[in-house]
C-alpha cells in the first residue's frame, strides 16, 4: 500500500501542522509536514517505478462509498495506472523539494505552521486529483487545489493586493468550474455513470448520441469535450481565463513554484489526457483545444517579453508553456502533453525557486530593472537559472528540447487547419520564449549592477536548504527529457502507457512525430538561438535599443506591458456592471419595489384610517348638520326619481 | 395506519415533541432573584434540550432505511366525527429535519448563554415552545395537526424577534408575522377544500388521493402562497433580511436552520405528492422564480454592508437551488434539494453563529467596522473559513453534495436550468469570499479589535458539532441520503405514475 501512503502522508502532515501547529510550535509543525512529504516522495516515485517495471498491475484501490443517489454511485478510490502513477511520482517529488526549500525561504515568517499546513494540504488535494477513479473525486481534488491556491496566494493576508489576487484566482476558477460541473452532469446523463471504468470502455458506443442545445442536435461527445475543456481553461490559465495567474504571484515564491508552475495549473492538461477516451471522439472540441492552446502560447510569450517583475515573466512563461501542452492534447498527442507537463514541472519549479533565491538575496526586490551583475555574487543560483532557461528554450540535450520539439512536430504532423495554426504559433512562441528568458538572465545576472549599494552589500547566496533542492531540480532539467523520451513518446510508449491513455485507431499523432521533415525538427532550435542572439544584442550590446523601440512603438509596447488590457476589459464588461447591478437590485428592486408594495399598503391603511378618524369630532351640532344634509339629499333624490 | 410500524410500541415522537413543554413547566416554577432565575433558566433549558436531543437520536438508530413508508406512527382519535386525528410519524423525508431541529436547539441555547441578559427565563420558555412546534410540524401526519404546528411556530419566533431583537425589532417582527400569515390563510382554504373532497385530513391518505387536475391548480396556488413565503422564494423574500438582522443570534440560527426548511418541506410533503399534475404544470414557473432568486439575491448579497443581511440573502439564493431540485421530479434533483436543505440548515446556522461571536464582542454587524481579525482569532478564522467554504459548496463539505445533485437533476430537465441554477457557484464564491476578506483579512486598524478574544470553550462546544457535521455530510453523505433513498424513489415513482395516469385519462376524454 505504498501508493496510498504516498497520498495520505501529506494529509497527515497537513492535519498535524494545521490543527496542532499553534500548540507544538513552528519547528515541530514544519518537521511533521516535511516528514509527511518525505514519506510521500519515497513512496510516490517507488510506486511509479514498480508499475512501469511490471512489478504491479494497473488497478484501483477502493476506499469507501461517497455518494449514492438514484443511479448515481460514486466512491472514494485511488486509481493506479501509468498516468496517475507518473503524476503522483512527479507531484510528490517536486512538492517535497519545495517543502524543503520553504524551510529556508520562509524562515523569517511568523506563522510557518500555517504555511506548511496549507502546502501539505495542497499536495494532498493534488494527489487526490491525479489518482481519482471517477470524475467527482477528480472534481474534489480540483476544487481542493483551488482552495489551497486561494489560501496560499492570500497567505500574507495583510496585503490588500494579495487578498485581491487570491479572490480573483478563486472566482475566475469558479467561472470555469461551473461548465465543468455541468459537463459532469452530461457525462452522467450519457453514460449513466461517472466512474472511469464505466465511461472509458463504453465511449465508442455513445459516439452517435446527441444532445439538444442551442436549438440544434449536437453530438454529446462534442458538448462534453467543450464543457470539460472550459473547466481546464480556468485551472490551466488559458487565454480569456488566464487573468488570475499573473496576479497569483502575490503568494510566496515556493507557492508559485509548486502550484502555479509545476502542479495545479497542469491539472487541465492532465484532465485532457485522462479523458482521452472521450476527447478522441470529439474532433471539434479538440480543434478548439488546439487553437486556444496555440493562441495562449503566443499571447503569453508576447506579454512575457516586456514584463519587468522577475516572477511575472516566469508566470507568463508558464502560461505559454501550458498552451504548448494543450496543443499537444488537441492534436491527439496526449503522451507528448504529459511528457512536457513532467519535464516542465522540473525546469519551471527550478526557475521559480531560483527567482525566489534572487529575491531572497536582493532583500525582496523583484524588479529586474533594479538588478544586474548578480552572477558573480550568487553563482549557484545563476548557474541553475541558466540550466532552467536552457531547458525551457529547448536547447539540446536538455529536458525541454525533447518534449517541446515533440509538440511542435506533432502540430505540424497533424496536417489540419488548427494544427498548422498551432505550428506557426508555437514556433513563433519558441523564439519569443528564448528571447524573454535571456532578457531575464542578462538583466538579472550580467552586465552592470543597477541596484543601490545598500541592497547590493546584503546580496548573499541562499542557505543550503534552499540551494540543495535547486540543484536536484537542475539535474531533472538536465536529464529528465533524455531519460524519459523513449518511454513517454518514443518507441516504448505503447507498453509504457498501456491503457492509461487512449488513441483512436485513426490517430497516429505519436507515430507521426518521428516522420516529420528535417526542417521541422530543426526549426525550434534555430528560432531559439535567434531569440537568444537578439536578447544578447539588445540587452548586452546595444542597450539603448529597447528604450528606443519602446518609444518608437509606444502603442505596441503599452499594449503588451498592460497584458493586452484584459484586466481593464473584464473590469469594464463584467466586474463593474455586476457591482452596479447588485446595488441597483438592492436599492431599487428590493427596497423600493418589492418592499414598497407591502409598506405602501400598510401606509395606505394607517393613512386612510387617520383621515376617517377626523370625521368623528364628537360635536353634536356637526352630527346634526350632517344628518340634516343627508335627509335633505335623500328626500331630494326621492322627489327627483319619482 | 398500522401501529406495528411503531417499533418501540411507545409514543417516541410525541415524547420528543412535548418534552420541551415539560421544561417550560419547570422554568415557570423557578423562583428567586433575577440572577438565580437566569442561571437556573439557562441550565434547565439546556438540559431539557439535551435530553430531547439524546432521545431523538434513538430515531437515528432505529429508523428502518429500507422502508419508504411512515415509521414510529402514533394514531390517536381526536375529532373522530370529522375524521381528524392526532397522528404522528416520520418517513425518510421528514426524519432528518426532526433531528436537525433537536440538534440545533441546544446549540442555540448555548449560543445565547451570555448574549441574552434580559428576561432570560422568558427567552428560554419561548425557545422550548419553539422546539415543540418545530418538531411537531415535521412529525405531524394529519393536516390539521400540521397546520396548527405550522402556524404556531410563528408565535414564539415573533416574540423572540420582537422582544430580544435589535433596534427595528418591532417592524421586523410584524413584517415577519404578516408576510407568513397572509400566505397561510390561503393554505387553510386549501386544507378545507381537500378535506371536503377527500373526507379526511390524514396525510398518507391524501398522498394517495387523486384530485381533479383543475382543482389541483387552485390548491397548488394556495399552497404556493404559503410555502413560497416561508422558503422564501423571490419576490416574497424581503421579510427575511429584516427578520435576520433584528433577531438575536439564536433566533437567526433557528430561522435559517429550521424555519426556512418548512416551506420547502411543505412542497415536498404536500404539493409534489398530492398535486402531481399541478406541480408538473407549474414547474417552469417555479424554476423561473428560483433562477431569478439565485442570481438576483446573490447579486444583492454582493452589495450588502451588514453581515447578517448578507448571509440572509445568501440563504434565499441557496433555497432557490433547493426549489429547483425539488421540482425536477427526478431522484437526483429531489435528493439534492433535500440534502441542500439539510446542509443549509447546518451551514447557514453556523454562519449566523459565526457572526454572533464577533457581534457579542464588538456589538456591530457592519462589515466595514471589522478587518484583520484573522491575526487575533486564528481558531475563529479557521471555523469561519470552513463554513464559508461549505456555503460556497466546496467538495468535501456539506454544501457540495446538494448543489451537485441539484445540477445533475436540473440538467436532466434542461441545460440552461443547470447552468443558471448553478450560477450560484460563481456568485456565491464572490460574495462569501468578499465578506471573508473584509472581515478577516487586511490589517487591524481599530483599537477595540486589537484586544479581541479568540473562541472561548463554550463557543468551541457550539461549533465543534457543526464542524463535524459539515465535514461528515461532505465526505460520507451516504449516512444521510440513506434515510431518504427509499422514500424519494417511491415519491418519484408515484409522481411518474400519476402523470402517466392523467395523460391516459386525457386521452380517453378526447
Amino acid at each position: 500500500m505504498i501508493y496510498s501512503l504516498a497520498i495520505f502522508a501529506p494529509l497527515a502532515g497537513a492535519l498535524v501542522s494545521g490543527l496542532l501547529g499553534k500548540t507544538i510550535g513552528d519547528r515541530a509543525a514544519m518537521a511533521a509536514s516535511v516528514l509527511g512529504m518525505l514519506v510521500a516522495a519515497v513512496c510516490g516515485p517507488l510506486a511509479f517505478f514498480r508499475l512501469t517495471s511490471g512489478h504491479e498491475e494497473a488497478t484501483a484501490f477502493f476506499i469507501a462509498d461517497w455518494l449514492q443517489s438514484g443511479h448515481l454511485h460514486v466512491s472514494w478510490a485511488l486509481r493506479y495506472d501509468t498516468l496517475s502513477a507518473a503524476m503522483v511520482g512527479m507531484v510528490s517529488f517536486v512538492a517535497m523539494l519545495i517543502h524543503v526549500y520553504s524551510i529556508g525561504y520562509m524562515s523569517h515568517d511568523a506563522t510557518r505552521w500555517r504555511f506548511f499546513s496549507y502546502l501539505s494540504l495542497f499536495t494532498f488535494a493534488m494527489l487526490m486529483l491525479v489518482t481519482a477513479d471517477n470524475l467527482l473525486q477528480l472534481f474534489f481534488g480540483w476544487e481542493g487545489v483551488g482552495l489551497c491556491s486561494y489560501l496560499l496566494i492570500g497567505y500574507w493576508y495583510d496585503r490588500p493586493s494579495a487578498c485581491a489576487a487570491a479572490m480573483k484566482a478563486f472566482i475566475v476558477n469558479r467561472v470555469a468550474d461551473l461548465p465543468f460541473a455541468v459537463g459532469l452532469a452530461l457525462i452522467y446523463l450519457t453514460f449513466g455513470s461517472i466512474e472511469f471504468d464505466t465511461i472509458f470502455p463504453s465511449a465508442f458506443r455513445h459516439v452517435n448520441d446527441h444532445y439538444h442545445l442551442f436549438g440544434a442536435e449536437l453530438r454529446s461527445m462534442e458538448v462534453i469535450g467543450f464543457l470539460l475543456f472550459i473547466g481546464a481553461m480556468g485551472k490551466s490559465a488559458q487565454l480569456f481565463l488566464h487573468v488570475w495567474l499573473p496576479d497569483a504571484m502575490e503568494g510566496p515564491t515556493p507557492v508559485s513554484a509548486l502550484i502555479h508552475a509545476a502542479t495545479m495549473v497542469t491539472a487541465g492538461v492532465f484532465l485532457m489526457a485522462r479523458m482521452s477516451p472521450v476527447m478522441e471522439y470529439a474532433p471539434y472540441a479538440l480543434g478548439f483545444v488546439t487553437i486556444v492552446g496555440a493562441s495562449t502560447a503566443l499571447f503569453a510569450a508576447t506579454v512575457g517579453c516586456v514584463q519587468n517583475d522577475i516572477k511575472r515573466v516566469i508566470a507568463y512563461s508558464t502560461c505559454s508553456q501550458l498552451g504548448y501542452m494543450f496543443v499537444a492534447a488537441g492534436v491527439g498527442a496526449y503522451q507528448a502533453s504529459v511528457f512536457h507537463l513532467i519535464t516542465h514541472a522540473f525546469f519551471k519549479a527550478l526557475l521559480f525557486m531560483a527567482a525566489g533565491s534572487v529575491i531572497h538575496a536582493m532583500s525582496d526586490e523583484q524588479d529586474i530593472r533594479k538588478m544586474g551583475g548578480l552572477g558573480k555574487l550568487i553563482p549557484i543560483t545563476c548557474a541553475v537559472m541558466w540550466i532552467g532557461n536552457l531547458a525551457l528554450a529547448g536547447i539540446p540535450p536538455l529536458a525541454g528540447s525533447y518534449s517541446k520539439d515533440a509538440i511542435i512536430s506533432a502540430a505540424y504532423a497533424a496536417h489540419s487547419t488548427p494544427g498548422t495554426y498551432a505550428f506557426v504559433c508555437t514556433v513563433l512562441a519558441a523564439g519569443l520564449t528564448a528571447f524573454y528568458s535571456w532578457r531575464l538572465l542578462f538583466m538579472t545576472f550580467h552586465g552592470n549592477s543597477r541596484a543601490d549599494h545598500h541592497v547590493l552589500s546584503h546580496v548573499h547566496e541562499s542557505p543550503w536548504v534552499m540551494v540543495g533542492p535547486l540543484c536536484v531540480l537542475a539535474l531533472g532539467a538536465l536529464f529528465a527529457g533524455w531519460l524519459g523520451h523513449n518511454a513517454f513518446i518514443g518507441e516504448g510508449q505503447k507498453e509504457f502507457w498501456e491503457d492509461a491513455i487512449f488513441n483512436a485507431q485513426w490517430n497516429h499523432a505519436i507515430e507521426n512525430l518521428e516522420h516529420v521533415p528535417a526542417w521541422v525538427e530543426h526549426i525550434p532550435l534555430v528560432v531559439a538561438l535567434a531569440g537568444i542572439g537578439l536578447a544578447y544584442y539588445m540587452y548586452m550590446v546595444n542597450k539603448l535599443l529597447p528604450i528606443k523601440l519602446a518609444e518608437r512603438f509606444g502603442g505596441v509596447y503599452r499594449f503588451l506591458l498592460n497584458k493586452w488590457y484584459f484586466d481593464e476589459l473584464y473590469d469594464a464588461i463584467f466586474v463593474r456592471p455586476l457591482i452596479c447591478a447588485s446595488r441597483v437590485l438592492w436599492r431599487t428592486g428590493d427596497t423600493a419595489i418589492i418592499d414598497g408594495i407591502p409598506n405602501g399598503l400598510a401606509a395606505l391603511t394607517t393613512g386612510s384610517s387617520r383621515q376617517i378618524v377626523k370625521l368623528q369630532t364628537g360635536s353634536l351640532a356637526i352630527y346634526a348638520f350632517a344628518m340634516l344634509i343627508g335627509v335633505v339629499s335623500l328626500i331630494g333624490l326621492f322627489m327627483i326619481c319619482r | 395506519m398500522n401501529a406495528v410500524n411503531n417499533v418501540m410500541g411507545f409514543p417516541l415522537l410525541s415524547l420528543i415533541t412535548w418534552l420541551p413543554m415539560a421544561g417550560v413547566l419547570i422554568l415557570l416554577t423557578i423562583r428567586g432573584d433575577e440572577k438565580t432565575v437566569a442561571t437556573n433558566a439557562r441550565w434547565t433549558a439546556l438540559w431539557t434540550s439535551l435530553i430531547v436531543m439524546v432521545i431523538s437520536l434513538i430515531i437515528w438508530v432505529r429508523f428502518d432505511r429500507a422502508d419508504a413508508g411512515f415509521q414510529f406512527v402514533e394514531d390517536v382519535p381526536w375529532l373522530a366525527h370529522y375524521k381528524v386525528g392526532y397522528k404522528m410519524g416520520v418517513d425518510g423525508i421528514s426524519v432528518l429535519f426532526v433531528l436537525l431541529s433537536t440538534v440545533l436547539t441546544p446549540l442555540c441555547i448555548l449560543a445565547s448563554w451570555e448574549s441574552i441578559q434580559t428576561k432570560v427565563r422568558e427567552f428560554m420558555i419561548s425557545f422550548l415552545i419553539l422546539e415543540t412546534m418545530m418538531v411537531g410540524m415535521f412529525c405531524a401526519l394529519d393536516f390539521v395537526v400540521f397546520y396548527m404546528f405550522f402556524e404556531a411556530v410563528l408565535i414564539p419566533m415573533y416574540l423572540i424577534i420582537g422582544i430580544w431583537g435589535g433596534p427595528r425589532r418591532v417592524y421586523a417582527a410584524v413584517k415577519f408575522f404578516l408576510f407568513t400569515l397572509t400566505g397561510s390563510v390561503l393554505m387553510l382554504l386549501a386544507l378545507l377544500a381537500m378535506w371536503l373532497h377527500a373526507g379526511t385530513t390524514d396525510i398518507p391518505t391524501l398522498m394517495h388521493t387523486s384530485f381533479p387536475p383543475g382543482m389541483q391548480k387552485w390548491l397548488f396556488l394556495a399552497f404556493f402562497a404559503s410555502f413560497a413565503v416561508k422558503v422564501p422564494m423571490w419576490p416574497m423574500h424581503t421579510w427575511l433580511p429584516d427578520a435576520h438582522v433584528e433577531a438575536p443570534t439564536a433566533g437567526s440560527v433557528i430561522l435559517a436552520g429550521v424555519l426556512l426548511k418548512m416551506g420547502a418541506y411543505g412542497f415536498a410533503r404536500f404539493s409534489i405528492p398530492m398535486l402531481p399534475d399541478a406541480s408538473a404544470y407549474f414547474a417552469p414557473f417555479i424554476f423561473t422564480l428560483s433562477v431569478v432568486a439565485v442570481i438576483y439575491t446573490s447579486l444583492v448579497a454582493l452589495a450588502q454592508e451588514d453581515m447578517k443581511k448578507l448571509i440572509a440573502y445568501s440563504s434565499v439564493a441557496h433555497m432557490g437551488v433547493v426549489t429547483i431540485g425539488l421540482f425536477t421530479f427526478n431522484e437526483e434533483g429531489i435528493q439534492g434539494g433535500l440534502f441542500m436543505m439539510l446542509s443549509h440548515g447546518v451551514v447557514s446556522a453556523a454562519l449566523f453563529l459565526i457572526v454572533g461571536v464577533i457581534y457579542d464582542r464588538i456589538h456591530t454587524r457592519e462589515i466595514a467596522r471589522y478587518g484583520g481579525l484573522a491575526d487575533r482569532m486564528p481558531c475563529y478564522a479557521f471555523a469561519f473559513m470552513l463554513f464559508a467554504m461549505a456555503s460556497v459548496g466546496l467538495p468535501g463539505t456539506a454544501g457540495f453534495v446538494g448543489e451537485f445533485l441539484v445540477i445533475v437533476g436540473a440538467f436532466k430537465v434542461n441545460f440552461w436550468l443547470a447552468m443558471l441554477g448553478g450560477a450560484g457557484m460563481i456568485l456565491g464564491a464572490a460574495y462569501t469570499l468578499y465578506l471573508y476578506r473584509r472581515v478577516m483579512f487586511g490589517r487591524i486598524t481599530r483599537d477595540d479589535l486589537r484586544g479581541i478574544m479568540d473562541l472561548s470553550a463554550r463557543e468551541w462546544a457550539v461549533f465543534a458539532p457543526l464542524i463535524v457535521l459539515t465535514m461528515w455530510m461532505g465526505v460520507y453523505p451516504s449516512s444521510f441520503t440513506g434515510f431518504w433513498d427509499a422514500s424519494v424513489a417511491a415519491m418519484v415513482k408515484q409522481h411518474t405514475a400519476a402523470l402517466a395516469e392523467s395523460v391516459k385519462l386525457a386521452g380517453v376524454l378526447h
